[in-house]
């Protein structure tokens, strides 16, 4: 019998747990045990009926002191459940935890085998290598991990900005890194929002203002995160800040420089307004911005020829601008560098492209608009003040809301985006309210699960919108019947009513699906995360880990995990926020000590350093030899088999301990 | 270039003017084409309503014919043809039960079966193996501004849209334009003319078809171009019972706003298929195009004014 | 006022038939219908059929062969597509169409003298006897065969037809007829062959539809 690390003698307790039925049922578990009782090296050996419970770890605890153990085997259910259990019973009992092993008696037996005398069998095999390995395990110590207590909030909508918030509130200093020149996502560009209808902005811009005012956050606005290193607790992140030309710190936000610039009228289509308006070369986002600094855009400003600058303009801005003098066309990008513990994913949603599907005839038909340009339209700070006045100059009488323009369809995306059948029809009562229309809502089910959403749904139907149950498969501008010349046509096939009819209508409005953000692959490697098949960021576990992800210190946040609305993305902000907090306050984090190291008779032939997916492994100038960044290491064995030289050795799976656990399988006694 | 050339049983009866048009304006481009040997009818859509592994057998003759003759690839024009090929393919590729017997089916005709022959479509061929260019230069007499819709019909895009676009298909409308014809905006170019429905069905069959020559004529056209026999008869031979049915409808004035015109009256618009006004292009005769056999026949338009055909 | 009792009990369902239809490839999608009615909308005939394509659908996963294969809708199916393209769910609808169809002709579900099957049946039979069809021909037998006055009525069609050269006078037919009558015996057997097996095991008609 091999000697305790060529030392002591092992004195190994073993219990095998009934586990209820789960185990009892499909394993002789008396057996196994009084099998293992007489094995070289087993002191005691037990079975009982739930070793996860009190009595059962208090067992364990007992038995160490009573009995001398230096060793502990447990033959019960899957270690991902109860390993931690254990260890903590084993420590308890005054042992290192590293000397407890466990073996999966139940999804590994019980639960696969259907003969009894087989399930035994393997149990006593699976026992008897656990007994040959454990004798070879040895002390080790929880890794600690120190966790740097500024966090990271990638993106400035509502989840960024209320996640920041949190986070600033309780004392951590935060870095909210936004892409575009101001925070507020997509719901700064709501009219209102349901089923409330507050005004989107009479809520959002004291959030904004907070954080543009808190000492504890550091807004960086029209800036991206452009790399990111490091482990938990310890990110160095590069941050690209793009060139206003304005120094923000300067800028008052007077906008005199946007009223005296060369271009007399606004000429260039305006990006929050969803192109419906225009703006000049300088400008400000919208009136609510935060920061509340103007920006110059070096394609269409004349004192540069295609973003390089020629300085041939009057610049009548900066003449404007005076003694402030904040404009500054030398401004170049800039790179940051800052090192955070934890970093919050908070990068939003796409709106599904509609020229995706011609067959609405956006762009055909100039009255076809997509969800977002309505909002902008109804918006009393939108590009025609509110009033709803459709390209080609007529208010519309008739309005035709088409939901699922994007969604539930398996030739653009399979999923419900969860929000469209509520916006619709807030758009709906927006659009009666604005212009009296006739509006109908085409529709295949009506999802309204939130709190206040069914009432919303009944107050629609109490204002008189159709609604149509009858998803639309096209929208045409051809005439059949006189009273339909000049409009466009839905022709729809009223599944409620049970017949097809065809609606003239003056405007068209499509319900876009929420997507992932176009660069969402590229994003998801900056931050080491994964992606699910459909495009969002993949959280650690759909119903019990949502804002996690399988990084350790990494954390999502509304609707770059999946489409959402408001509530929810708030929500999960906060539940992001506290995660983070969980490992800011403890300061440290433990990590199992299943590394890597590499022994001193590394020849220093760099084989394993590019292997390492985790880019743990360093080649060290000063020693010649392979260093491993223990924080950084995850286990995975990689460069302990790729090694040439059998130079590195992984803790809880070194050779001996793997081999014995072969070789017992393996034996026959 | 030489194709297998696939007729079809239309092209050799009511659309006779589709092959006549056809073999000149491929021959005028330098395209060899050679009527595959002993081509059997490909099923069509009435085919496929009795028996679905026979219909495979007998379309598969077909390819299984135009493997043979070695040249690569199988034009078919009737768009019912060409869509009941190239379904068969795809069928024949899903499902390997029904291969194998086909196989087993055609070793009886001492043929086989490779899938390696694609079926191309006439506007798919002139637009991307001839290329616009060389039509162009074969020009010599522009239709100079002949206000043409180019109806598509729904096989030759649905559900295989393999050369062009599905909800708005150009290559018809890229090729009239090279010949100098202006296309007007039509949106029922992909919609259903109702098929063999005008004859058996009459009543939905030619509603469908009115509607395509009532859009035509309220969007100012001059002359209605198809890709298919069955669509150009529907469209061809059916006036007077449509004028019985609709003939007092009327449509906005294209030209004059706030005016309306009768349909009836414009419901003798010419339906020509697209290689006859090619053919008019290139400076082939009325004659030799079968310009004759449509119901509205339409005469070649003078060179200084466009004019329609008389009635 | 004419009231009518509309009840259906399971026991008005053919249990398995919704299965039968959805085991052509590529029909499988059907279990995944969230009745939209994108088809029936786009359907330019649907406004004719006394069950929308939609409701066939369902009425087909529900197993209501009798309603099914009665109603009007799979004869006014032209084939069009328009519905396939565009099912958010990519069910082939129009070749599920075909599927019914076809059980229709074979089990006789249609009236007497309906032109539509009628014409798919001399089409059928005028395509293996001569390896071609001649459509001025088939359309004639099909009017003399469904109505003799519709028939009559079509005189003038046809003296303009044929006036422009488009009334050809002769059949046209193969060569090589031998070969098709082969091809098809081949079918035929394999056909039965398979109804066989599967009558020898237990099965209920494991065949293909359509062994004439």
């Amino acid at each position: 019998m091999d000697k305790v690390n060529g030392n002591h003698e092992a004195r190994i307790g073993f219990y095998v747990c009934h586990c209820g039925h789960n185990i009892a049922a499909m394993v002789d578990c008396t057996e196994v045990a009084k099998y293992v009782g007489q094995l070289p090296g087993v002191v005691l050996s037990r079975d009982y009926k739930y070793m996860c419970s009190d009595p059962g770890q208090e067992l364990i605890q007992k038995d160490i002191k009573e009995f001398d153990l230096n060793r502990v085997v447990v033959a019960s259910c899957s270690p991902l459940l109860h390993e931690h259990t254990f260890r903590s019973a084993v420590e308890a009992g005054g042992l290192n935890p590293f000397f407890f092993h466990m073996v999966n008696i139940r999804e590994h037996v019980s639960w696969v085998h259907t003969n009894r005398d087989e399930a035994t069998a393997k149990a006593k095999a699976l026992a008897r290598a656990a007994i040959r390995r454990v004798a070879h395990h040895r002390a080790l110590d929880v890794k600690k991990v120190p966790i740097h207590p500024d966090v990271l909030v990638v993106g400035g909508g509502i989840a960024g900005i209320h996640a920041a918030l949190t986070l600033a509130k309780a004392g951590k200093k935060v870095y909210l890194v936004e892409r575009e020149p101001s925070i507020g996502g997509h719901m700064a560009k709501f009219d209102k929002t349901f089923p409330t209808l507050d005004c989107a902005a009479c809520i959002l811009t004291p959030k904004m203002s907070e954080v543009g005012a808190h000492e504890n956050i550091t807004l960086w606005s029209y800036s991206e995160v452009v790399k990111m290193d490091g482990y938990v607790g310890n990110y160095t992140v590069t941050v690209k800040r793009r060139p206003r030309y304005i120094n923000e710190d300067l800028c008052t936000g007077c906008q005199e420089c946007i009223a005296n610039c060369v271009y007399r009228e606004p000429k260039f289509p305006d990006d929050f307004n969803e192109g419906l308006g225009k703006r000049k070369p300088v400008y400000i986002p919208f009136p609510q911005a935060t920061p509340q600094v103007v920006l110059i855009d070096p394609e269409v400003c004349l004192n540069f020829k295609r973003g390089v600058l020629t300085d041939k303009c009057k610049k009548t801005c900066v003449e404007a601008c005076g003694e402030k003098k904040a404009i500054d066309f030398q401004q170049k990008e800039e790179f940051q560098e800052i090192k955070v513990g934890t970093i919050i994913v908070a990068t939003g949603f796409q709106a599904f492209d509609v020229a995706r599907m011609p067959q609405y005839g956006y762009g055909r038909y100039p009255n076809v608009y997509t969800a977002l340009e309505v909002e902008r339209l109804v918006n009393a700070s939108g590009p025609t003040a509110g009033d709803v006045l459709l390209r080609d100059g007529r208010h519309p009488k008739s309005i035709g809301i088409i939901h699922c323009v994007g969604s539930r369809d398996k030739k653009t995306n399979r999923w419900c985006s969860r929000v469209c059948c509520m916006y619709s029809m807030k758009l709906a009562h927006l659009l009666k309210e604005h212009t009296e229309a006739e509006i109908y809502n085409f529709y295949i089910d009506i999802r309204a699960p939130g709190k206040g959403y069914e009432e919303f749904y009944d107050k629609l139907l109490e204002e008189g919108v159709h609604f149509i149950r009858g998803r639309v498969g096209e929208v045409t501008d051809w005439a059949f019947i006189p009273e339909e010349e000049g409009k466009l046509v839905i022709r729809v096939e009223d599944t409620l009513a049970n017949v097809v009819r065809r609606i003239p209508v003056d405007m068209v409005v499509l319900s876009t699906g929420l997507e992932p953000q176009p660069d969402a692959q590229a994003v998801r490697r900056l931050f080491n995360m994964s992606c699910g098949s459909e495009g969002f960021f993949l959280e650690r576990h759909p119903k019990l880990a949502p804002v996690n992800t399988f990084t350790d210190g990494i954390y999502l946040a509304g609707c770059c995990q999946s489409p959402k609305d408001i509530p929810d993305s708030v929500a999960q902000a906060g539940a992001a926020a506290a995660e983070a907090m969980v490992l800011i306050d403890k300061g440290h984090i433990e990590q199992e000590p299943n590394t890597a190291y590499v022994l001193d008779d590394c020849s220093g032939c760099k084989s394993c350093i590019p292997l390492c997916p985790y880019t743990a492994i360093t080649f060290n100038e000063g020693t010649k030899k392979a260093d491993i960044n223990e924080a950084l290491c995850k286990g995975c064995g990689t460069c302990v088999g790729s090694c040439p030289s059998g130079s590195i050795v992984q803790n809880l799976f070194e050779d001996e301990e793997v081999f014995s656990e072969i070789q017992g399988v393996l034996a026959n006694d | 270039m030489k194709y297998s050339y696939f007729p079809g049983c239309s092209l050799k009866g009511t659309g006779r003017a589709y092959e006549e048009s056809l073999l000149p304006v491929f021959q005028a481009l330098g395209v060899e084409l050679e009527e595959l040997d002993d081509w059997n009818c490909c099923g069509a859509t009435a085919y496929m309503a009795v028996d679905e592994v026979k219909a495979c057998v007998m379309a598969s003759r077909n390819l299984a014919l135009a493997e043979k003759a070695g040249h690569q690839e199988l034009l078919a024009p009737c768009s019912a043809c060409y869509l009941v090929l190239n379904k068969t393919k795809h069928y024949l590729h899903e499902s390997p039960a029904v291969e194998a017997v086909v196989q087993k089916a055609l070793h009886q005709a001492n043929l086989t079966y490779s899938g390696n022959t694609p079926v191309r479509h006439p506007l798919d061929v002139l637009i991307n193996n001839v290329g616009i260019d060389a039509i162009k230069k074969r020009v010599t007499q522009p239709l100079k501004g002949l206000k043409v819709a180019p109806y598509y019909g729904c096989q030759i895009v649905r559900p295989y849209a393999s050369f062009d676009d599905q909800y708005n298909p150009t290559t018809m409308d890229r090729l009239l334009e090279a010949i100098g014809c202006t296309i007007v905006t039509y949106p029922l170019k992909t919609r259903c003319c109702g098929g063999s429905l005008t004859g058996t069905l009459p009543e939905p069959g030619l509603l469908c078809a009115y509607v395509l020559l009532k859009e035509a004529i309220a969007r100012g056209a001059e002359v209605v171009a198809t890709v298919c026999p069955l669509c150009q008869f529907n469209l061809d031979c059916y006036r007077d019972k449509m004028v019985a049915k609709w003939g007092g409808e009327t449509v906005p004035d294209p030209r004059k706003a706030g005016a309306r015109i009768a349909v009836g009256p414009r419901l003798d618009i010419p339906v020509v298929f697209f290689t006859q006004l090619i053919g008019l292009a290139f400076g082939l005769t009325e004659k030799e195009l079968g310009l004759q056999r449509g119901f509205t026949p339409l005469r070649r338009p003078a060179p200084a004014q466009p004019q329609t055909a008389a009635a | 006022m004419d009231l009518r009792r509309t009840i259906k009990y399971e026991s008005d369902r053919v249990k398995g038939f919704g299965r039968e239809v959805m085991s052509v490839p590529g029909c499988e999608q059907l279990e995944n219908c969230i009745q939209c009615g994108t088809c029936s909308g786009l359907c330019p005939l649907s406004i004719y059929m006394d069950h929308t394509p939609r409701q066939v659908m369902e009425l087909t996963r529900s197993d209501f062969k009798d309603e099914v294969l009665r109603s009007t809708t799979i004869w006014l199916c032209a084939s069009c597509y328009a519905c396939t393209v565009e099912c958010p769910k990519q069910i082939r609808i129009t070749d599920i169409m075909y599927e019914l169809k076809q059980r229709a002709i074979h089990e006789g579900f249609y009236p007497k003298r309906f032109p539509i099957p009628v014409l798919a049946q001399e089409f059928y039979r005028m395509s293996h006897k001569r390896g071609r069809v001649t459509e001025n021909f088939l359309a004639t037998i099909m009017f003399l065969k469904t109505n003799l006055l519709a028939a009559l009525g079509m005189w003038r069609l046809g003296l303009n037809l044929f006036a422009r050269g488009r009334f050809p006078l002769k059949l046209e037919g193969i060569k090589r007829r031998d070969e098709l009558v082969r091809m098809m015996a081949v079918v035929d057997k394999l056909s039965i062959d398979a109804l066989q097996n599967s009558q020898q095991n237990g099965g209920n008609g494991g065949g293909h539809p359509g062994a004439h």
